[in-house]
Formats: structure tokens, C-alpha cells, sequence
């Protein structure tokens, strides 16, 4: 077997500039996809409130039940039948930001219900109303729960964004498929891309577990 | 006789369909010591949670510090009941401390939130509490590294730290291991020397006998007897009395094989 893995270090400056734009879009998508994760995990725990409840559970089920590619494809080449032009770019972060926040919010609800009945009942037999309960004392709790379900979805997301290149937006993968197209090494061009991605899951789930330590210091759940 | 601080007439409450608490009628004056008791499942822990509004209850009206919880089988408002709660002060059988908070702030957290205490206000007082139980050398660390009995105290000065009209206690020694389970009830007849008005759900009889005013025995969800120690102890009243004082006394009491 040959390797030349000249066309890589020929076009590294590409290459960098397309993690960068991953990086961007990737960590857009991930505080949008947390925010509206949360909104959507709170929105779900008490079935009682039925609208609110039922219009987050038809959003997870529509999102979490179809593919992200037709989604991105949705928002890029659907929306302006109505007259709405977003960016690629924008349509990038939507489309995985609105993807990762059905994952998120079932990790959001799921660690909220884990943290004892009694922590709840102990905020408000101090008298705190429900929601500054909530904000106090439960949702601590909860985040330090979510890390480790949430590095995964990090992770996922981290991946997934390699779908947005076919959005013509020029992140890491879109750079090194312009390398193939003029070098045909594809084998050495999507190693170097497979290599910028694992480094940048490995990033992550480091920091990830760093602060999962410290938060977790001297029995604090 | 002054207002009752707690005032209860034909509470009902029912699980589905299994009633737990039958038209109950009591009141707590004052400074005064209930101690209640019963055998498991009797309503016990219920009835201490419609006090402050932890159970909802279907029938009858209960009063507490002035705010009246539920009327006529209605609840009062969620609202309202936050003000009720924060004169109400709750020890719960498996503590509660929050884990993410030291023990210093544990206890500042309502009173900061709720009372609009400085920081430096709710930490004086909290450290003065802490001193209170014995614990102002663990005001900076986290609960996680507590014992039970350390715990248990850390909670009852959390929940002085709003300055409540009365304390009730869940089966607070009921989760520590033996030899700890003095110095919480230690605390607790401190509390009580000092006039604290206190309802206490418990199985220490001893602490019963020596502490309460008034003790209260429940069984499927009804006050069967309630009477100062003294009788209740010595001259019970009710044959239901009996037996459950015979089956628990004569634990205490069997010989070690």
C-alpha cells in the first residue's frame, strides 16, 4: 500500500480553517441545543400541564423520529418555499442545535426525576416556591447528573456535524472533500479528518470528566 | 386557653381508595411537646405532612400559625402555603441536607432567599445554630462527609435557621444508627426546654416519656389516645394502647440471647 499523505500538509491551512468552522457551529449548536433541551426537559415533567407537555413531546417525537440529513435538508432547501432565507451557516447550527435539544431534554428529564423526592420536599417545607426550589436546589443536583449522558450527546453532536458540509457550509469535512476532488487521495484525507475529529471527542469528554471530578468533590451529588 | 397553634378538626385523607386518615380532631398549643406514636402504616407520618402542607387532605379544616391549610377539604393556594411552610420548620427521617450546598449554606440558603437576610446576616445567624447543635467547626465542609447524627443535627438548625412558630419531626432518629441517635434527640430536648413548639413522630418511647406534654397514639389513621406520658404510659386508657405499648416495650425490654 501507498500513503501520500502530502495533499493533507499541502492543505492544512484548509483543513484548520474548516475545524474552526466546525468548532464554531458544533459549540453554537450545543448552547442552543442545551437551552432549548432544558426548556423542553422542563416542559415534560409534569404531564399534568397538558399543552405545554404535549407540545414537547410532539416536538421530541417529530425530531428525535426523523433523520438529521432531511432535517438539514428541510430547513435548507424547505424554508425558502416560505419565503425565509437562512444562511447555510445558520441553517447548520439550527439544524443540529434543534437536533441535539430532543436528546437533550430527555437527559435533562431524566436527571431531574433521579434527584430524591426528599430534596424537593425539603426546599419547599422551607418555604421556597417551587420554581426558585427548582433552580436551588434540584437542577444542581441534576446537572452534575447529566455530564456524563450529556458527553455523549457532545460527542454525537461533535460527529453529526459532519452532515452540514453537504449544506455547502465549508467545515472540516467540506475542506477535506475539496482536497480529494483535486488530489484523489481520499483514504489519507479522510484519516487526517478522522484524526481532527477524534481530537476534538477526545477534547471533550477531558473536559467533560475534569468537571465532573470537581463537581462531584467531597460527596456532592 | 390561647389560639391554638395548630388546629385541627375531621382532617380526612384518603390514598385512592384506602382512607389513611379518619376525621382526626387535635390541637398544639404554644411551647407544647406532641409526641406522637403508633404502629407503621398507622397515618402517623401523614398527619405530621398535612401540617405543613406536604399531603393534601380532602375533608375537614386545619389551621397552622394563622394561615388556614386546608378548610372545609380545600387546600389553600400554593402561594400561600409557601408563607406557611416558612413558619413551619421540617426534620424528615432521612435528613434532605442538600449535598451540592456546605453545611454553612444549607442553612443560609432559605433565609437569603426568603427573608432578604445579607449574606453576612443568614452566616452569623447559621454559625450561632451551628454552635447550637455542636457543629460550628463543620459549618465549611459538605454533608457528604457527615454522619447521620451530624446530619440530623445540621437539618434541625436548617430548618430554625427560618425562625419557625413549630418544628415537626418525621422519625428523625429513625435512619440513624444506634449509638448516634442520642445526641439528635439531645438537641431536640434543648429545643423543647427552650419552649419550642414541637410535634414529633418517633418510636423512642423513652424520649416520649421524658419530653412530651401530650402523647398521641395513632392506629388506621385514628387518634386512639392521646394523653400526658404519665398516664398514657402507666394507665392506658384504650386496649389498642395496650397492645401496641406491650409489643414495643417488650422489644426494649428482651433479654439478650
Amino acid at each position: 500500500m501507498n500513503l501520500d499523505f502530502s495533499p493533507v500538509w499541502e492543505g492544512w491551512r484548509a483543513l484548520a480553517s474548516g475545524t474552526l468552522i466546525t468548532i464554531e457551529i458544533t459549540a453554537s449548536a450545543l448552547v442552543l441545543g442545551c437551552l432549548l433541551g432544558l426548556l423542553i426537559g422542563l416542559g415534560r415533567l409534569n404531564p399534568k400541564r397538558t399543552v405545554i407537555y404535549g407540545l414537547c413531546t410532539t416536538y421530541l417525537t417529530l425530531i428525535r423520529g426523523t433523520p438529521l440529513l432531511v432535517q438539514l435538508f428541510i430547513l435548507f432547501f424547505g424554508l425558502p418555499h416560505f419565503g425565509i432565507q437562512l444562511p447555510a451557516y445558520m441553517c447548520g447550527i439550527f439544524g443540529l442545535g434543534i437536533y441535539s435539544a430532543a436528546y437533550v431534554s430527555e437527559i435533562v428529564r431524566g436527571s431531574i426525576q433521579s434527584v430524591e423526592k426528599g430534596q424537593m420536599e425539603a426546599a419547599r417545607s422551607l418555604g421556597l416556591p417551587h420554581k426558585l426550589a427548582m433552580r436551588k436546589v434540584i437542577l444542581p443536583q441534576a446537572f452534575v447528573r447529566m455530564i456524563p449522558a450529556l458527553g455523549n450527546e457532545f460527542i454525537a453532536l461533535i460527529k453529526n456535524s459532519a452532515l452540514v458540509s453537504l449544506l455547502t457550509i465549508a467545515d472540516v469535512m467540506h475542506e477535506g472533500e475539496k482536497i480529494i476532488s483535486v488530489s484523489y487521495r481520499s483514504l489519507e484525507v479522510y484519516l487526517a479528518i478522522a484524526f481532527i475529529y477524534l481530537m476534538l471527542t477526545s477534547i471533550t469528554t477531558l473536559i467533560l470528566r475534569r468537571t465532573e471530578k470537581v463537581l462531584r468533590a467531597d460527596g456532592r451529588v | 386557653m390561647g389560639a391554638a397553634i395548630i388546629d385541627i378538626q375531621n382532617l380526612s385523607k384518603s390514598f385512592g381508595n384506602h382512607q389513611v386518615l379518619h376525621d382526626i380532631t387535635f390541637s398544639v398549643q404554644a411551647s407544647q411537646v406532641i409526641v406522637v406514636i403508633g404502629p407503621s402504616g398507622s397515618g402517623k407520618s401523614t398527619f405530621l405532612r398535612c401540617m405543613n402542607g406536604l399531603e393534601t387532605a380532602e375533608g375537614g379544616t386545619l389551621r397552622a400559625c394563622g394561615h388556614t391549610v386546608v378548610e372545609q377539604g380545600r387546600m389553600m393556594s400554593e402561594k400561600n402555603l409557601d408563607a406557611l411552610r416558612s413558619e413551619v420548620g421540617m426534620v424528615f427521617q432521612s435528613f434532605n441536607l442538600f449535598p451540592h450546598l456546605n453545611v454553612l449554606h444549607n442553612i443560609t440558603l432559605a433565609p437569603m432567599a426568603l427573608r432578604g437576610k445579607s449574606r453576612q446576616e443568614a452566616e452569623e445567624h447559621g454559625l450561632r445554630l451551628l454552635d447550637k447543635v455542636g457543629l460550628k467547626h463543620k459549618a465549611q465542609v459538605f454533608p457528604g462527609t457527615l454522619s447521620g447524627g451530624q446530619k440530623q443535627r445540621v437539618a434541625i438548625a436548617r430548618a430554625l435557621a427560618m425562625e419557625p412558630k413549630v418544628m415537626l419531626f418525621d422519625e428523625p432518629t429513625s435512619a440513624l444508627d444506634p449509638e448516634l441517635v442520642g445526641e439528635v434527640l439531645q438537641v431536640m430536648k434543648t429545643l423543647a426546654n427552650e419552649g419550642m413548639t414541637m410535634v414529633i413522630v418517633t418510636h423512642e418511647m423513652g424520649f416520649a416519656r421524658e419530653v412530651a406534654d401530650v402523647v398521641v397514639v395513632m392506629d388506621q389513621g385514628a387518634i386512639v389516645e392521646a394523653a400526658p406520658p404519665a398516664q398514657l404510659f402507666t394507665a392506658p386508657q384504650e386496649a389498642r394502647t395496650r397492645r401496641f405499648l406491650q409489643n414495643v416495650l417488650s422489644r426494649d425490654a428482651a433479654p439478650v440471647l
